[in-house]
């Protein structure tokens, strides 16, 4: 039953020259370089324009949010969630949300159920459309595209705005529910804005998705096999486009998504291309979630009527709650010790785990491809370092 | 899945390990097992090889600070005084040395279930942190466990590449501990100059001045009071 | 054919250059500061003050129980208890803010103030233009700069606002039936009280 403790590796790349260590030269990418999507550095080590040695450095941003969440009360640190991964912080309003949900009990009413699911899926469709448009424009297709992206995304902010009160820190979610009904009228806007989203993934196959140079750089560049995307944890579209079929909101069924009709896109070569097209998969998917609850949306209370606001005291014990995040698995491990504020407190952070792998993707490639690899992980900084 | 049969199907497949079930009293009702730091890693290597089990994805890995407690109590003794037996009150004091607790939350992406919740603790704080490294078994332990040695200080023997991963080289303490006493912030500010240079200086001494118990941070309301009233009285 | 991917991309560009003339949502920029979009009703910027009446300093409605103070997650609100105490909108006396300070560069406008205030004393601004000069002292906002009236706030939130109003204006009624029958009932008992004076010398009733 025992066997071999060692790692699933990647196959074995063969040296690309007889240079000897004294020929090589170290590159320091980043922490400012336009493309490492923040505070991010990578000591590569090259051999011409081939990568030898690829070292992440971390640390450039963080401010030991934990540290922070663990002398606050447990609502206090529901707006500084909105600041780990800063594209789309519903989700992670929702991770932490239904972490304490577990470690109190607590049940969210049906509208609640649904109006996250909402807020939840046009988080998703922002963060998939700004993140093919950052990947065409480190790979040098200047502005066009991310500008398209960004014209849709803005629409989606737009909403958040008028039903959360701003654009990018929402902070939405509340223990057993959400902190605000939909103002008149908002429903009529969101589903607008999902009926005219399906034109913008047209367009944008159409300027993309057959394009010569775009396949010649994507195609075979940065291929994670689907052992290793297992065995380092990957998750999210990372390891959906590796061929491994594990979408957290199939698994564990949170929440309401198992009344949902969606499929769960894989992808089966595990190179950018895949990891690239996997986003549009899944937005036209999450487009159809967002219909169904959109329609089904039930009349009712949208927070459990016996949470208060202030003195929440969960009792003793621990919790681990995770959801399905644009960026892979979010999930929060919680601690009480019965005081009102939690004794340990610890994201799981998707971006950080899905760098495990970075350097693997990257051995043997053109340094140009860096850019590419790192852009199709899908990192956010304030989540990697926190 | 039942985490008794786990526990029993481990014991049979790894002799000699001591395997402890911990309960948790929270309605989430994930319990977990305690395993022994001798046989984590055959421990591992079943929990990720068995057909039944197949927990081959490790989602999170986290470190606990459990520091250490001194309780002082009266005891009633009976004792010999004056070659009577007597009823004597005396204080004890006992220590506990404390530990820092390392967390594994393993999920089946195969069977689909899950979570299953590992624990392994250090005999102490300090010099003993130790606890073998499960980023063999599972890859995805590797920036994690690299993190807990950065933030807690356990020192995980069998890690490929054991460097801190947030604070940078040189930072000396860990700054998750329970005990730990932030610096000033003024003497880390990049940029310091006039003013805060000015500031800075003055914490430092007051710093200084004050005993090593007392020193600054964790009186969160009333040093942030103070910095509004400076701001104000410009 | 080689190439054809990407004609048929600059075909979509095109498509969008050409429409932003004639598609209004193809061309999505707006010349701000020259133009501005709609203010959403919604939208919050910083934490302020409500007062009513015309007086800021009289009609605070804040009554410096010093909750949204502790409940703050950054803690960027300082307040100073007065030592005195002074009528409320209801009429009932009150302690004020003798000091409230919020530092606007601490403060990450996430409204847990505002959900805490069991006095609807303190609401989310819209205003977002709100650069300076000075980095401390102008971004630092006592009580004078906090405090804006009931009709700004009717202003910017009217839903919200609206649903305050009828509250206190609820609470109000309430107050004022109480204390008018409370002069009712001591109306009434010295109604009682006098006659019964007047025949105590012969009945003694009273004992």
């Amino acid at each position: 039953m025992i066997t071999d403790a060692s790692p699933a590796a990647q196959p074995e790349l063969e040296p690309l020259s007889e240079t000897s260590e004294e020929q090589l030269l170290e590159i320091a990418m980043g922490p400012q370089h336009p493309s490492t999507h923040g505070v991010f550095r990578m000591n590569v080590v090259l051999d011409g324009e081939h990568v030898v040695r690829l070292k992440p450095v971390f640390g450039y941003l963080h401010r030991n949010h934990e540290k922070i969440a663990e002398s606050e009360t447990y609502l206090g640190s529901m707006p500084y969630t909105d600041r780990l991964d800063y594209m789309c912080p519903i989700t992670n309003n929702w991770a932490y949300a239904l972490a304490v949900e577990k470690l109190a009990g607590i049940q969210v009413p049906e509208r609640a159920e649904y109006l996250r699911v909402i807020v939840g899926e046009l988080t998703r469709l922002q963060n998939h459309a700004c993140l093919i448009g950052f990947l065409m424009q480190d790979m040098g297709s200047s502005g066009t595209p991310l500008m398209y992206a960004f014209r849709e995304r803005e629409k989606i902010l737009d909403l958040f705005e008028s039903l959360t009160g701003a654009r990018m820190m929402c902070n939405y979610m509340r223990f057993g529910g959400c902190r605000v009904d939909m103002p008149a009228g908002w429903l009529e806007q969101a589903q607008n804005v999902v009926r005219e989203f399906p034109r913008f993934l047209d367009e944008y196959e159409n300027l993309l998705v057959s394009n010569e140079i775009l396949m010649e750089r994507t195609q075979g560049v940065g291929v994670l096999s689907k052992e290793l995307a297992i065995n380092a944890g990957m998750s999210g579209p990372m390891a959906r486009a590796s061929g491994v079929n594990y979408d957290i909101r199939k698994v564990d069924k949170y929440s309401i998504y198992e009344r949902f009709a969606f499929r769960v896109p894989l992808g089966a070569h595990g190179d950018v291309y895949d990891r690239y097209m996997i986003r549009f998969l899944e937005m036209r998917e999450s487009l159809k979630i967002l219909n169904e609850a959109m329609r089904d949306i039930p009349a009712g209370p949208i927070v459990d009527p016996k949470m208060r606001i202030r003195g929440f005291r969960p009792k003793p014990g621990e919790a681990y709650g995770r959801i399905e995040s644009p960026k892979g698995e979010l999930g929060f491990y919680l601690i009480s010790n019965g005081s009102l504020n939690p004794y340990r407190y610890r994201v799981r952070p998707p971006s950080l785990i899905n760098l495990t792998v970075l350097e693997d993707l990257c051995i043997g490639q053109n340094v140009a491809d860096v850019v590419a690899i790192l852009g199709s992980v899908d990192i956010v900084l304030g989540e990697v370092d926190r | 899945m039942n985490l008794e049969t786990i526990k029993s199907e481990l014991e049979a497949a790894v002799p000699g390990c001591r395997l402890e079930l911990v309960a948790n009293p929270s309605p989430s009702g994930q319990h977990s097992l305690r395993i022994d730091a001798a046989h984590a890693v055959a421990v591992a290597v079943c929990l990720r090889d068995a057909p039944g089990l197949r927990f081959d994805l490790c989602s999170n890995v986290t470190g606990i600070d459990w520091p250490g407690k001194q309780t002082t109590e009266k005891v009633k003794l009976r004792k010999l005084v004056d070659g009577t037996q007597q009823e004597v009150e005396e204080l004890r004091t006992t220590t506990t040395p404390g530990s820092l607790e390392v967390v594994y939350h393993l999920f089946s992406i195969e069977k689909k279930h899950g979570p299953i919740v590992l624990r392994m603790s250090t005999q102490d704080r300090d010099a003993n942190a130790h606890l073998p490294s499960l980023t063999p078994v599972w890859r995805s332990a590797e920036l994690q466990e690299r993190e807990i040695f950065d933030l807690f200080g356990v020192v995980f023997d069998g890690h490929p590449d054991l460097r801190r991963l947030l604070m940078w080289d040189e930072f000396v303490d860990h700054p998750m501990r329970r005990d730990y006493v932030g610096p000033d912030d003024y003497e880390y500010e990049p940029t310091a100059h006039d003013e805060v240079l000015r500031r800075a200086n003055q914490h430092l001494s007051e710093a200084a001045a004050k005993l090593p118990s007392e020193a600054v941070g964790n009186q969160q309301s009333e040093t942030d009071g103070n910095r509004l009233s400076e701001g104000g009285g410009r | 054919m080689v190439g054809e991917g990407i004609l048929k991309g600059l075909v979509e560009t095109a498509r969008n250059f050409f429409g932003s003339y004639v598609g209004k949502d193809r061309l999505t920029t707006v010349q701000y500061p020259e133009e501005r979009l709609p203010q959403i009703e919604a939208a919050r910027s910083f934490p302020f003050l409500v007062y009513d009446g015309p007086d800021w300093d009289k009609g605070m409605r804040c009554v410096a129980c010093q909750i949204c103070e502790k409940e703050c997650p950054p803690k960027c609100i300082l307040i100073k208890k007065s030592a005195d105490k002074k009528p409320d909108a209801v009429g009932k006396p009150q302690f004020y803010p003798a000091v409230f300070n919020i530092d606007i560069s601490v403060c990450m406008s996430c409204q847990i103030c505002v959900e805490v205030c069991p006095f609807d004393a303190i609401k989310m601004d819209v205003d977002y233009d709100l650069s300076t000069d000075d980095r401390f002292g102008d971004l630092l906002l006592d009580k004078e700069r906090l405090a804006k009236s009931n009709e700004y706030y009717n202003a910017i939130h009217p839903t919200e606002a609206a649903a305050v109003d009828a509250h206190f204006a609820e609470e109000r009624a309430k107050a004022e039936a109480k204390a008018k029958a409370a002069t009712e009932a001591k109306a009434a008992a010295e109604a009682k009280v006098a006659p019964a004076a007047q025949e105590q010398p012969v009945g003694g009733e009273t004992q």
